[in-house]
Order: C-alpha cells, then sequence, then structure tokens
C-alpha cells in the first residue's frame, strides 16, 4: 500500500508541476521562448495567495482566484516590457532576457520583503483523511488535484471553443500568416502570457497550501521541473505538458520512496538529458526536419 | 612582414603581462594593500578565467552552456580531493581539477551533438544541477556540510594559470580549429556542408573550455578556504555567463574586461547581495534590449589598434559576425 500511497502523492506533486508546465508549453509554443521567469511567476502567486488569505482572510477559492488575476497581470507586464522588444531578436538574447527577468523578480523580491520563509496557515482546507480500498488519502490532496484538472479542462476549453484560443493555435502555428489573416498577433501572445501565468498563479497558491512552506527563491526549482516537464511531454503541445507534469511528479515519488530521496531533486535532471539524447520531439510531440 | 607584425604584438603582449604581474606581486608582497584587496584580485583572476574557459564555449562556439558551475564544482573538489585527502602538491591538485572537469565536459559535450540552442541550454543547466547535487550525496568529501580546504591559492599561481589561459585559447581561436568553432557558431549546416566535422569541433570546445573552468574551480577551492555544493547552483553559472554576455559574445577582451568590472561592483556591494543581484540582472536586460551583442561585440581591444594600422586594407578578419 505505501506504493499507492506514494502513486498518490506523486500526483498531486505532478499537478503541479503540470500547472507550471503549461504555462511554458503554450509561451514556448507561440513566441519559441523559454520564460525563465514563469517559475518565479509561481513564486508571486503563491505570495499573492498567502497575503489575500493571511490580510484580507479570504478563503481558499477567492485566494486562488486573486492570485490568478494578479499573475495574469504580471506576466502580461513582463512580457510587455521585457520580451516584445526582442520578438526579433537571435533566441540567445531572448533566452538570457529571460534569466534576467527571473532574478530581477526573485531578488526584487528578496529586496523589498527579505529572504525569511513564510507559512501558510494550515486551516485553509478541511484536513480529512480517506479512506478508499484501504489507502487513505487527504482530503486535502483530493481537492487539489480537483482544482488542477479543472483548470486544465477549462483551459482545454478555451484553447479549442474560443476565438481566443483560435488566435493562439493560428498564431503558433505561423504567424506571419495569422498576422495577414488580420489576427491581432501582439494582443494573441500576451493573452497566452497571461493564460499561461494565471495557471502559475494557481500553482502558487496551491503549493501553499499543500507544502505550507513558501520563500522568494521558491520557484526556482520547480519552475525548471516544470519546464522538465514541458519537454518531457513534447513541449509547444499543452496536452504534452499535462502528461508530463503527472508522470515527473510520479516519477519523482517512486524515487524517493525507492529510499533516493536526497537525489529526488536530480532525478528531474536526469530524466531530461536522456529524454533529449533519445527521444528530443518528447511523447507527443511530432519529429521535426530541420529546413536550411 | 605580417607574421613579423604579428609576433612582435605577440612579445608586446607578453611583456606588458609580465610587468602587471611584477607590479601586483610587489604590490601585494610589500603589504601596501591589505588581505581584502589581495583576496579581490585573487579572485578577479579566478574570474577571468572562468569567463574566458566560457567566452570559448559560447562565444567561439556558439554553444549556449549555462552549467558552468558544474565543471567549476568538478575542478574545486577534485583538486581540493588530491590535496587535501592525498597529500598532493597545488599543481597536481590543479592538473588533476582541470583533466576532471574536462570529462565532466566532454559527457556534456557528447549529447550536446543533438541538441542545439535552448535545448542545449537547458540540458547543461540540469548537468550543472546534477553535478551539486551528487557532491551534495558523497559523504567523503563532506556532503551538504562541504570540505575545509587550506589556503595555498597565491597571485603567481593565479597569474600563471591566467596567462596560460588566454595564451591557449586566444591561440586556439585564431588556429584552424579556432576557425571552424567560429563557422560552427555562424552556421552550423553551412560548416556542416563545408565539410567541417562540426560534432568534433563542439565537443573540443567544451573539452577545453571545462579544462579551464576546472583549472579555475582547483584556484577558487584554495582561495577559500571551504568549498560547499550550494555555493556552485545555477546563479555561479549566471555570475560567469555575465561576464560573457556584457562582454560581448565573440570577444575575449570584453570577457576579461567585463570580469575585471563585474567584480570591481560585486566588491563594492558585497554587503549588499541582493543590490548587487538586482544590478546583474538589470545589467544583462539592458544589454540584451540596447546592446544584444555585448560591449564589444566579437570585436578584440587590440583590433582597435590594428584596424588603424591597416586602414588602407580595411579589417583583416571583417568581425562583423552575429552570435547565433
Amino acid at each position: 500500500m505505501e506504493i499507492i500511497q506514494q502513486l498518490v502523492n506523486g500526483i498531486s506533486l505532478g499537478s503541479i508541476y503540470a500547472l507550471i508546465a503549461l504555462g511554458y508549453t503554450m509561451v514556448y509554443g507561440i513566441v519559441k521562448l523559454i520564460n525563465f521567469a514563469h517559475g518565479d511567476v509561481f513564486m508571486v502567486g503563491s505570495f499573492v495567495g498567502f497575503y489575500s488569505i493571511t490580510f484580507l482572510h479570504l478563503s481558499f477559492f477567492p485566494a486562488l482566484i486573486l492570485s490568478m488575476v494578479a499573475c495574469a497581470v504580471f506576466g502580461v507586464l513582463i512580457e510587455r516590457i521585457a520580451y516584445k522588444p526582442l520578438r526579433n531578436a537571435t533566441r540567445i538574447a531572448a533566452l538570457i532576457t529571460a534569466i534576467g527577468v527571473s532574478l530581477l523578480i526573485e531578488n526584487g523580491m528578496i529586496f523589498f520583503r527579505g529572504a525569511q520563509l513564510e507559512a501558510y496557515p494550515n486551516d485553509i482546507l478541511p484536513t480529512n483523511k480517506i479512506d478508499i480500498l484501504g489507502v487513505t488519502v487527504e482530503s486535502k490532496s483530493l481537492l487539489i488535484l480537483g482544482v488542477s484538472v479543472a483548470l486544465m479542462i477549462i483551459l482545454q476549453f478555451v484553447v479549442h471553443k474560443t476565438k481566443i484560443g483560435k488566435a493562439m493555435r493560428a498564431v503558433s502555428h505561423d504567424a506571419e500568416a495569422a498576422k495577414l489573416m488580420g489576427i491581432n498577433v501582439d494582443n494573441t501572445i500576451s493573452a497566452t502570457f497571461a493564460i499561461g501565468s494565471s495557471l502559475a498563479g494557481a500553482a502558487g497558491v496551491i503549493f501553499g497550501t499543500y507544502y505550507y512552506k513558501i520563500e522568494p527563491l521558491m520557484g526556482v526549482i520547480p519552475g525548471l521541473k516544470a519546464f522538465v516537464a514541458a519537454v518531457l511531454g513534447g513541449i509547444g503541445i499543452i496536452p504534452g505538458a499535462m502528461v508530463g507534469g503527472l508522470l515527473l511528479g510520479v516519477i519523482e515519488s517512486l524515487v524517493s520512496a525507492a529510499g533516493g530521496s536526497l537525489w529526488r531533486d536530480g532525478v528531474a535532471f536526469i530524466v531530461l538529458i536522456l529524454i533529449l539524447i533519445f527521444m528530443p520531439q518528447g511523447i507527443f510531440g511530432k519529429n521535426k526536419r530541420e529546413k536550411v | 612582414m605580417i607574421k613579423l607584425k604579428q609576433t612582435k604584438g605577440f612579445w608586446l603582449s607578453i611583456l606588458f603581462a609580465f610587468v602587471l604581474f611584477t607590479i601586483v606581486q610587489v604590490v601585494i608582497s610589500s603589504a601596501m594593500i591589505n588581505f581584502y584587496f589581495v583576496n579581490m584580485i585573487l579572485t578577479m583572476g579566478i574570474y577571468i578565467i572562468l569567463a574566458v574557459s566560457l567566452h570559448l564555449i559560447i562565444g567561439i562556439t556558439g554553444q549556449f552552456s549555462i552549467g558552468h558551475a558544474g565543471f567549476l564544482a568538478v575542478g574545486a573538489y577534485t583538486s581540493a580531493v588530491f590535496t587535501m585527502k592525498l597529500g598532493q602538491p597545488l599543481l597536481i591538485g590543479l592538473i588533476a581539477g582541470g583533466l576532471a572537469a574536462a570529462m565532466a565536459g566532454m559527457l556534456i559535450g557528447i549529447p550536446s551533438l543533438r541538441l542545439k540552442g535552448d535545448y542545449l541550454a537547458i540540458a547543461t543547466l540540469g548537468f550543472g544541477e546534477i553535478v551539486r547535487i551528487t557532491f551534495f550525496n558523497i559523504d567523503y568529501i563532506g556532503g551538504p556540510s562541504g570540505m575545509m580546504v587550506s589556503q595555498l591559492t597565491t597571485w603567481p599561481w593565479v597569474f600563471g594559470c591566467m596567462l596560460l589561459t588566454i595564451l591557449v585559447i586566444r591561440n586556439f581561436t585564431n588556429s584552424t580549429h579556432g576557425r571552424a568553432c567560429i563557422s560552427v557558431r555562424e552556421d552550423e549546416i553551412a560548416a556542416d556542408a563545408m565539410g567541417i566535422n562540426t560534432t568534433y569541433y563542439k565537443v573540443v570546445a567544451f573539452l577545453i573550455g571545462s579544462f579551464f573552468a576546472g583549472v579555475g574551480g582547483a584556484l577558487w577551492a584554495h582561495n577559500f578556504y571551504i568549498i560547499q555544493p550550494s555555493q556552485f547552483g545555477f546563479l555561479k553559472s549566471f555570475d560567469i555567463l555575465i561576464f560573457v554576455v556584457l562582454g560581448g559574445l565573440g570577444s575575449m577582451s570584453g570577457a576579461v574586461i567585463a570580469a575585471i568590472l563585474l567584480t570591481l561592483v560585486s566588491m563594492l556591494l558585497t554587503e549588499y547581495p541582493e543590490t548587487r543581484m538586482i544590478i546583474y540582472s538589470l545589467i544583462l536586460i539592458f544589454t540584451m534590449l540596447y546592446r544584444p551583442r555585448g560591449l564589444l561585440g566579437t570585436k578584440e581591444v587590440t583590433s582597435l589598434f590594428t584596424n588603424r594600422r591597416n586602414k588602407k586594407g580595411g579589417p583583416k578578419d571583417g568581425n562583423r559576425h552575429t552570435v547565433a
């Protein structure tokens, strides 16, 4: 039963990775940029959630929504200020800028509020233990899983059924052609950043309620791992990010269960290097031919 | 004639280097400056070694590697094991550190054949993290609490290694092999079509770059009394990256100047680490927004003089490329 317990933990962790990975993969799909600052948007979301719970005395869902809205605005600001001027620059220049933005957010946060830890109050969500076929599952992890799945379903709906989703798919397919068809490319890219960042904000609040401790550098490692998840599923592909995130969470939990908890952080990167070597297009990706 | 001029320039710069060496040595041994500044000069030298070694990988060969701290860590730990645990002299430690890092460079270089651009960046970042976590889990070298290392690094060692690094990488860049590396940077597919073994040159660049990073790591370990895995995280890679980016991707003198300037800046701001990082990140963002090729682009400081001399023929090596 130990294994199943670990699987449940892995899925909860994996759903957080999946939510962050969605932002990475959407942004990569549309502007071909690894948005390094995405992990820090996740951190900011977590802090917005924390402050709205402790100072504004909101309950879980209003805090979640507030954090998502704040992160969406923040994500659009980052895109407009830092990335938009570089849209025609080389990819390495954009990548270096993204690293710069990420460090700026982290250290700006430390500068304004200090590097100390904060702890989410532990009574935000009811903590009942539920017995399912002999496995004890916290009601909290089920709720978190439910919220993540709901967000992913909403995302699928937005991407496939709405006008903006159609525009996003068109721009990621061919930005030039989309522009000729009358799609406002700039707004579409901003919308992508907004949606991706709001998912990261949601992931931040969920992370806080699940693991309690938050700090200004908390976004670095989950951000990188979420990127690994996005690559694992095939970068640029939305269902790929979900599957990749869940898979990575489960792999990590199984490694911890096998006694390698100190190696847990390394596993994601080993997975990444193996994926890049043997299957660079990811699980759902198609092989692209290089054009000269 | 040109050949003679080149060798003349070479010996002039060697002479200049030795004058610099003697001045600094005299200043240090006459105790004119306190320990703090001596340490700053040593740190500067080590950073120059690291910046130049990364310059070969990013600036010359165009392989965007952000795991340089991994090589630094490998060099630091290997040399520390050799000097502290096996009782070897520093020289053996330096060579061992360099060789171990070169091995690691080859390990990461071989998969890098298949990866390009941002994928390679992430893979090297992952490699750096794996190295850090590995050292974290080895009890022989102290695990998370690190390893005590006695202070053996002195100015002559730092200077010797720095000179060697600059000479080797400069000569490599100007050799046939270096030209091949530059062609890989400019257009890998075209280079391939011209019959250049791009894979081979990428691995060679990683090998040489990581060797010197390892030597830098060895000096580093013997300068700061203690080494811990947490010192070699992503931020350390980033510290080295910013030298190369700010100085100009493809300009060795740019990397050296940036290393000197930024070490001064960070020494002035040691008491405010967040402010330092905020300034660094702003430098990075604004460099990319307004001068994406860095301060010097692909030019060298020395080309300022040669250009004037060759006014009639224009610049000899049309250094007007961009880095991919």
